[in-house]
């Protein structure tokens, strides 16, 4: 019987809940394993829990900061899509997002994914052109996408401002329907969980502050609880990434850090059943199950390893999403945050081998990182187990900045903050 | 974050379009070695503390500095004009 079900949580209940263990174990480390994850976030524990499911390496360390959920993971808007133009992303994150469809019972685990779909809102004629070019190559990828008009956008989400008076109206839209939202704590619990039922060690407040070196190998980490020897270290620490490589010799990477900042209002009835995007500006919206309206903008657009932005943003992304719905006027604010992301020069990830011996980097998520976290799990652990990508991440090398061969979605170039 | 201009005093950075690491220095055109360039286009330390930046000040004097800001806590700590009219750091706080 699988240790969350119907039947242990009546068993539990008959027995006036005494029985249940924790969801993970909380051990000391050992003095080595056959690979060590750096971070404890979505990406680090989803890469374990493949990395033992899926190549049977088992004797893993997943290495945490802090503790679980204190990062990214629980610092974003839960969103999840695969609505990418350019084939390298979109067939990862389409795998990413098949992953996602079976995720809770992958992980005996509610994820709570909800594929409500995702409605980007074109403001300009020229914007729907684009949305239709994207459409038909996400299609083209096995995506789904469905180019939508005012009048079903109308039936889809009502509480849209539609009116021709509006600063911007909508002109139409690009659903993809599969796409949706989760719940990020859970997923943080859900793959801790079952990462640990596997055998993997997830130790917390750990803190790595230096690597153990023989001649250029990577042979081990040192840290706030001792050294930890490992042939295999992947390190997944997304804004922290320039910092902890510098404790390895790496001194430059193509990633700068920016604080993005998210925003949740108090508890509504339900007024939005999708997650509406904003094309005249940079906005998202969803409604969370607990009826708060979830959303976020652009970055802050300097360099910061703060995880609180400034007011500008703020009121920037404040007055988009009373463009969308004016209705919510009157709501207040109940919560803002802000996460570290690791912007990468192009927009798109890094999964790769590298770029020392016995070395592995995850790293320049951008904005994407919570939708990738499956995925990127799933890919890195490739990585590692066999030392070379698989072919959905083959394209994200590091090297690819100095070879030329970027993959940028927005056509932006080398400026992180505008990806 | 107030950014203290050294012509028009501090004022708030939403007057100010921000242009990235300042410690990054772009080869001569003489340069013909493809890794100069693109360390230059494309490798960062992004550190975490002190961080010497660019920033326009687009709604202001107009004019280019360089901030000395904190990455870690946005403190600023200064601003110095670059180019013709490059002159002394400014503290904060100097009108």
């Amino acid at each position: 019987m699988a240790e969350y079900s119907i039947w242990s949580v009546l068993r539990h209940g008959l027995t006036g809940n005494k029985g249940w263990k924790p969801t993970w174990r909380k051990p000391d480390p050992k003095p080595s394993y056959d690979a060590i994850i750096v971070g404890g976030g979505g990406h680090g524990l989803a890469t374990a829990f493949y990395l033992a499911k899926e190549h049977k390496i088992r004797n893993v360390a997943v290495l945490e900061r802090g503790w679980l959920g204190q990062g990214n993971i629980g610092r974003n808007t839960t969103i999840v899509r695969s609505n990418y133009l350019l084939d390298e992303n979109a067939q990862f994150y389409e795998w990413s997002l098949k992953l996602w469809e079976g995720l809770s019972h992958a992980l005996n685990y509610n994820v709570m994914f909800s594929q409500r779909g995702v409605l980007n809102l074109a403001n300009n004629p020229a914007q729907l052109d684009q949305f239709a070019e994207r459409g038909n190559a996400m299609r083209l990828n096995g995506i789904d996408a469905e180019l939508l008009m005012p009048d079903a956008i109308a039936k889809l989400c009502p509480g849209l401002d539609l009116s021709q008076n509006a600063r911007f109206p909508v002109v139409g839209g690009l659903l993809q329907p599969r796409a949706g939202t989760a719940r990020h704590d859970a997923v943080a619990w859900g793959f801790a969980h079952a990462a640990d039922r596997l055998g993997v060690d997830i130790i917390e407040n750990c803190e790595v502050v230096g690597f153990v070196k023989e001649g250029e190998r990577i042979t081990g980490v040192e840290t706030t609880r001792g050294r930890i020897a490992a042939p295999k270290i992947g390190v997944a620490v997304a804004g922290m990434t320039s910092e902890v490589m510098r404790r390895a010799g790496i001194t430059k990477l193509p990633i700068e850090s920016h604080v993005l900042q998210a925003f949740v209002t108090e508890p509504l009835k339900p007024l939005i059943n999708c997650v509406v995007t904003f094309g005249a500006g940079h906005m998202y919206v969803s409604q969370s199950d607990k009826g708060g309206l979830v959303f976020g903008g652009s970055l802050d657009g300097y360099n910061s390893y703060a995880q609180r932005g400034n007011l500008p943003i703020v009121h920037e992304v404040a007055t988009e999403l009373l463009a969308c719905f004016p209705n919510a006027g009157k709501v207040r604010l109940l919560r803002s945050w802000g996460g570290i992301m690791d912007m990468s020069m192009d927009g798109s990830p890094i999964i790769a081998k590298g770029p020392l011996p016995g070395l592995y980097l995850n790293s320049g998520w951008c904005y994407g990182g919570f939708k990738a976290t499956p995925g990127s799990g799933w890919c890195f652990a490739h990585t590692i187990a066999h030392d070379e990508p698989h072919a959905l991440n083959a394209a994200f090398t590091l090297e690819r900045f100095h070879e030329g061969r970027h993959i940028d979605e927005a056509g932006t170039g080398a400026t992180p903050r505008l990806h | 974050m107030l950014i203290p201009c050294p012509v028009c005093g501090p004022r708030d950075h939403e007057e100010f379009a921000y242009g990235g690491d300042a410690t990054v220095a772009r080869p001569t055109i003489a340069e013909q070695s493809a890794t100069a360039w693109a360390t230059f286009v494309y490798d960062r330390t992004n550190p975490k503390g002190a961080h010497q930046e660019h920033w326009h000040h687009v709604h202001g004097c107009r004019q280019w500095m360089v901030v000395s800001r904190d990455t870690e806590t946005h403190a600023v700590t200064g601003a110095r004009l670059i180019g013709a009219w490059a002159e002394p750091e400014t503290e904060p706080g100097d009108d």
